[in-house]
């Protein structure tokens, strides 16, 4: 099959699947929603999305010396700073670390680093179970289910779904109250966090002038993730560094309001070494691993403005394809319109196809707390892979190239349209082939008026000539 | 006409083969209001096709062909938000290596205008001060009118006499036609079609002002499709059966 059918078989799937679509239609709308809510109340968002932009982008320029600036910070705090070059050395550095402190049961706050370089199943092949504490997540985890948006991954499910995955592997009794339901995972997760021994998180931001990590959750497991167990890992990508302390501020007054409209999470975590001498709490030990994997090739080229992203889903939830599709049928990590640019560029090799997925109606971008032009980057992305476009599409725009090359085969084919039309050939121009055949799937193509404009204004609208 | 502005229509293939009403009105319109219209011959296509699919050397080719055929207007006006963006920033991206196009580029973008944007800020003319409506409208906001006008604009500039428009719920909501995107992955784009007309057709109206032809191609074969009473008109249609220029349909 080839990646072109491949890939239409897979929409078509995923956009059949009406109860999932139904799903994500709810959630991402009332999304959309709460973040328009959520802004409305900045003085000048614009502005503000200005300067997160550039702050990022001015990071990126800079990074090899904040880089240097976070490990020296960080490592004179006491944490120890690992670089992982790609996803297979962030799972090699990450297992050793358990091993080395004999860790026997693993907790994580919800990280998509540690999803990108798939760690769980890593630290499970190494005989230490890992259990995630992020609500969805657990859920997920518990339904042997994979997340399908970057902030809401269990954006695909419903209650009922929820109620049965936590009634057959919890053994509670069965439950579609959500109180309830949390309530019970709550209890659960309670239980696993006085035995864990290791907590692995990623982070939001790295700052390079303290060393800091910063942590944003809404349920608090991150705290409990970073202040129960002995040892902590905070695993994260190389472009989450910002500069000073205080320019986290800018970000935090986006981040969850571009998420889920709320003016701030509610729990946001800033984490500077281990616990010292005076802290009531915190790990004995933190290590910091900097996760690469594909990321620096990207700096100063056409594309490098996609590190700017701060994983706010946003772009996701705006997305009228990833609306009707749902996150599975990227078959990445990273789903949606960011997913579609990041998979390939952190991946190579993998989901090329993708940038295809978008109608480029630049939502992604209106809606970007960092003004990442996600419609300009899917159009160079779709340039650097024509391949996947299949051998109909390519002779298709070769002959869209003579046509419109000459106003007469232009014209001619203006008249063929016609002709079809007058023809009816089929329901309503169901043609069997090509382009007309796809349009004809889902639409009637219109009537094509008997006379074009062109020969409009040759007859009638042009002015009298003059002298 | 002693002072009158030139402005060089570009009618596009989509509005030339299919909606050549929109530019028999806007050639009505902008006559009326006092310019000298001209049709440079041999236009074709803004090369969006391509260029949206990642077909750059094509874009380019019939790109090369707009610039030249345009050279001698200053300005030129086009019914189409889509195509005005491809001259208004596109072009200038294509044609980034070659100093002597993007240069040429550059002023097709500042000359470039959507007609709506053309009649505001050139002609001084607002829309809402000739419009006559004896029926109320809803309208579908063009995604690619995001960089010339916004979706308050545009319900601003449907104001006028008789009913007020009715805007859809969602006023921001792509009707799924993306260039070859529509053929690419139909059942995709019919999807997102699907979740537009449903929108509009909620406001209870059967007129959607559309000023782009991408999208009412889009929308009317849907329409048809899910048997849903809506119609697409485009501003300078309604401007020119408000001023007495064109019969109403």
């Amino acid at each position: 099959v080839s990646a072109r059918a491949e890939l239409r078989d897979r929409v078509e799937a995923a956009v059949a699947d009406r109860p999932m679509i139904e799903a994500v239609h709810l959630a991402t709308l009332r999304k959309v929603e709460q973040r328009r809510a959520g802004m409305s109340v900045l003085r000048d968002v614009e502005a503000l999305r200005a300067l997160a932009a550039q702050v990022k982008q001015h990071t990126l320029e800079q990074l090899p010396h904040y880089l240097e600036e976070f490990v020296l910070r960080a490592e004179a705090r006491g944490a120890r700073v690992h670089l992982a070059r790609d996803a297979a050395a962030a799972r090699r550095l990450i297992v050793r670390i358990a091993r080395d402190n004999g860790a026997t049961l693993a907790v994580k706050a919800k990280s998509m680093a540690t999803e990108e370089v798939h760690l769980n199943a890593a630290l499970s092949a190494a005989g230490l179970p890992v259990v995630e504490t992020d609500l969805g997540e657990f859920i997920v985890q518990l339904d042997r289910d994979r997340p399908s948006h970057i902030v809401t991954p269990i954006i695909h499910k419903d209650r009922r779904q929820v109620a049965a995955a936590l009634a057959r592997e919890l053994g509670c009794a069965y439950t579609e109250d959500p109180a309830e339901l949390t309530r019970i995972a709550r209890a659960h997760l309670r239980d696993v966090f006085r035995r864990c021994d290791l907590g692995i998180t990623g982070a939001n931001f790295a700052i390079a002038e303290t060393g800091t990590l910063v942590v944003c959750t809404n349920e608090g497991n991150a705290r409990m993730t970073t202040t129960r167990p002995a040892v902590q890992v905070t695993l994260v990508g190389i472009e989450k560094l910002i500069p000073r302390l205080i320019d986290l501020p800018v970000f935090l007054k986006l981040l969850a309001r571009s998420s889920t409209g709320q003016p701030m999470t509610i729990y946001t975590n800033l984490i500077t070494g281990p616990r010292g001498p005076d802290d009531p709490d915190g790990p004995d030990e933190l290590h910091i691993v900097l996760l690469d994997a594909g990321r620096s090739d990207l700096l100063g080229g056409a594309l490098e403005e996609v590190l700017r992203c701060i994983r706010c889903g946003a772009c996701l939830n705006a997305c009228p394809a990833y609306r009707n599709l749902g996150g599975h049928a990227y078959r990445s990590v990273y789903p949606g319109p960011i997913g579609a640019l990041v998979t390939p560029l952190l991946s190579p090799g993998r989901g090329r196809e993708l940038a295809r997925l978008s109608s480029l109606c630049g939502a992604c971008e209106a809606a970007c707390p960092v003004k990442i032009d996600i419609p300009k980057l899917l159009v160079e992305l779709r340039a650097r892979t024509l391949d996947t476009q299949g051998v109909s599409k390519r002779l298709g725009m070769m002959a869209w190239r003579w046509v419109m090359g000459s106003p007469r085969l232009y014209a001619a084919a203006q008249q063929v349209l016609r002709m079809l039309n007058s023809a009816r050939i089929g329901p309503w121009l169901g043609a069997r082939f090509g382009a007309l055949r796809a349009w004809t799937e889902c639409r009637d193509l219109p009537p094509v008026p008997r006379q074009s404009f062109r020969q409009w204004w040759r007859e009638t609208g042009q002015p009298p000539s003059r002298g | 006409m002693q002072g009158a502005m030139t402005v060089a229509l570009m009618i596009t293939c989509l509005t030339d083969t299919w909606f050549p009403r929109v530019g028999e009105a806007l050639t009505r319109v902008l006559r009326h209001f006092g310019c000298r219209v001209e049709f440079p011959p041999g236009q074709t296509c803004c090369g969006q096709a391509a260029f949206n699919s990642g077909f750059q050397a094509e874009a380019r080719a019939v790109a090369r062909r707009l610039l030249t055929i345009f050279e001698p207007y200053y300005h030129v006006v086009t019914p189409s938000a889509s195509c005005a963006m491809m001259l208004r920033c596109h072009l200038v991206e294509l044609f980034e290596h070659d100093p002597r196009l993007r240069r040429a580029a550059e002023r097709r973008a500042a000359g470039t205008h959507e007609f709506m944007t053309f009649l505001r800020e050139h002609l001084g003319v607002k829309p809402e001060d000739h419009l006559h409506w004896s029926e109320p409208v809803t309208f579908h906001y063009p995604c690619h009118a995001r960089g010339l006008y916004s979706p308050a604009d545009l319900q601003a500039a449907l104001g006028g006499a008789g009913p007020a428009p009715r805007p859809p719920g969602q006023v921001e909501l792509c009707c799924g036609f993306g260039g070859m995107f529509a053929v690419d992955l139909p059942r995709l784009s019919g999807a997102m079609l699907r979740d537009r007309l449903h929108d509009l057709a909620a406001t209870g109206v059967r007129t959607v002002i559309c000023n782009e032809g991408g999208c009412a191609l889009q929308l009317e074969g849907g329409a048809r499709r899910l048997g849903l009473p809506l119609r697409c008109k485009h501003v300078a249609e309604c401007l020119a059966e408000s001023l007495g220029l064109m019969e109403a349909t």
